[in-house]
């Protein structure tokens, strides 16, 4: 699995870390409920397809990049940085 | 039915082997059943087995979407054992373990469960420690653990580097005797033959494309072979958790399918005569009847639905085998395969009533779901035949993630790549 890079270019899989599931949204610490954090904490859609994701080029340039990859072949559809204003 | 002796085998090698007859029929799907189980794994046909000798419900149907036999029970390194440290695993683990004692006679199926030992190395005084810890626990719990020192282990494996320049030197090891390997595939085989005689219907080629409702309720499950309307429906797909759930309009679970690689290497005379684990990094290791050296390490370590994986991982676990074993560095590899595997948030299984009416789910066995086939089918046909979990699953269920009851032996928290 290579994933494109947007600042090194076409990367070994070898070179990043996986974060996990981009898609989750933390909860406002002022107005959750114990349901809100549970599912934030717990619960993952899982999708067998297109899933958005946290990578970090860890043996590169360090950045955190936000990579959508289908979960079923493999492919890497889009990356993009992390930037602030993403899901955490 | 097949019926295998001494004396058919004779008979039937006289007749050219061509009368020997399927070990389960090939039954049309029934408009109805008391119970719908959907998976045709291990688990899913320990259940029906299960459902039938110890409850009596016998109208029962495991609809597989392949064929038996064809996801996660023969894709797995094929090891049994139960040494774990939390108390509701080690009851859970260890009644499984007694299950596999009992099992060839219980099926009247050969599964070939051999108690060869699982030998846990360990590489610093830190993590014996934590190992000791952990064999006072199973010993604790009734079961059996055992410290080998270097001496000891170099008697038991031979060709283990045990020496001091060892890259990661072995300071001693954990010794489950009462654990060891079984062949899978017969596990599969063995189940669905004693469910198939006890009435149970194995539909194959029969993927479940949808669940039909009453009143909130799951009431059967449409099928690739049409709607089959059941009383309870029995969810045990593994790695396919989230896609089947999701049919029924649970979108969200504690769980995510990664994808779990496993090796066969060519045949060699007897090499390694237990299952032995590398404790810097991540290996389990054994030797087959075939002679084949199974092994396998780490998941991949991201959201997977291929049965395959990629090139880091493969060279990871060659790196670990040729640590621990020099003189394998010219052992060539045979086979790679690649499984799903249903990951939870804690690293420990799911057997639970809900979580709609109606259903029942079993999942999030991570990696170790093969040696707890007996168990987890016996466990999931009490909690379907009663509504309620037995003492054994009952810290399983799906609402621990709610009450903070997490059994997490390892001690990552939510994060099912390390689990």
């Amino acid at each position: 699995m290579l994933i494109p890079c947007p600042y090194c270019g076409p990367r070994d899989l070898a070179e990043y870390t996986y974060q996990g599931d981009a898609t989750r949204a933390r909860p406002d610490p002022a107005t959750a409920g114990q349901a809100a954090w549970n599912a934030y904490v717990y619960e993952r859609a899982n999708p067998a397809g297109p899933h958005r994701e946290h990578w970090q080029h860890a043996g590169g340039c360090r950045a955190h990049l936000v990579v959508t990859r289908d979960t079923v072949s493999h492919a890497v559809l889009a990356v993009a940085p992390a930037r602030a204003g993403e899901p955490s | 039915m097949a019926e295998y002796s001494a004396l058919a085998l004779l008979k039937n090698a006289l007749g050219g082997h061509r009368g020997w007859k399927p070990a389960w029929r090939k039954p049309e799907p029934k408009p109805a059943y008391d119970v719908v189980i959907v998976g045709g794994g291990g688990h899913g046909l320990a259940t029906a087995y299960y459902l039938a000798k110890e409850h009596g419900i016998t109208n029962v149907a495991v609809l597989e979407k392949g064929w038996l036999g064809s996801g996660n029970i023969g894709r797995n390194t094929t090891i049994v054992r139960s040494n774990y440290l939390l108390p509701e695993s080690i009851r859970f683990y260890d009644f499984s373990v007694k299950l596999w004692e009992e099992l060839s006679h219980a099926l009247n199926y050969n599964v070939m469960f051999s108690q060869r030992g699982v030998l846990n190395l360990a590489h610093s005084p830190a993590q014996a420690d934590d190992y000791m810890r952990r064999g006072n626990a199973m010993r604790h719990g009734g079961g059996d653990a055992e410290w080998l020192t270097p001496a000891a282990i170099a008697r038991k494996v031979p060709g283990l580097d045990l020496s001091g320049s060892a890259r990661f030197p072995v300071v001693g090891g954990l010794l489950q005797a009462r654990a060891g390997t079984a062949r899978h595939d017969a596990v599969a085989w063995g189940y669905a033959r004693a469910a198939d005689r006890r009435g149970v219907d194995i539909l194959e080629n029969c993927e479940v494309t949808g669940f039909l409702r009453e009143g909130g309720r799951i009431c059967g499950v449409e099928t690739s072979r049409g709607t089959i309307r059941a009383g309870k429906v029995a969810v045990a797909v593994a790695g396919s958790t989230s896609r089947v759930m999701a049919l029924a309009g649970i979108e969200r679970l504690p769980i995510e399918s990664h994808v779990l690689q496993a090796f066969v290497s060519e045949a060699l005379k007897p090499f390694v005569d237990c299952v032995v684990t590398f404790g810097a990094g991540h290996l389990y290791m054994s030797q087959s009847d075939k002679g084949g050296l199974v092994f396998g390490g780490d998941i991949d370590g991201y959201n997977s639905y291929a049965q395959r994986g990629n090139l880091p991982v493969v060279e990871e676990v060659m790196s670990e085998m040729v640590a621990m074993f020099p003189s394998l560095a010219r052992v060539r590899l045979l086979r790679s395969w690649g499984g799903v595997m249903d990951m939870s948030m804690d690293g420990s299984p799911i057997i639970t009533t809900g979580p709609l009416p109606g259903l029942y789910l079993n999942c999030g066995w991570c990696y170790g779901g093969f040696k707890a086939t007996p168990a987890s089918g016996w466990t999931f046909a009490w909690t379907i035949a009663r509504d309620a979990p037995h003492a054994l699953n009952a810290p399983f269920t799906l609402d621990r993630f709610q009450r903070g009851a997490l059994i997490d032996e390892k001690g990552q928290g939510a994060t099912p790549r390390l689990h």
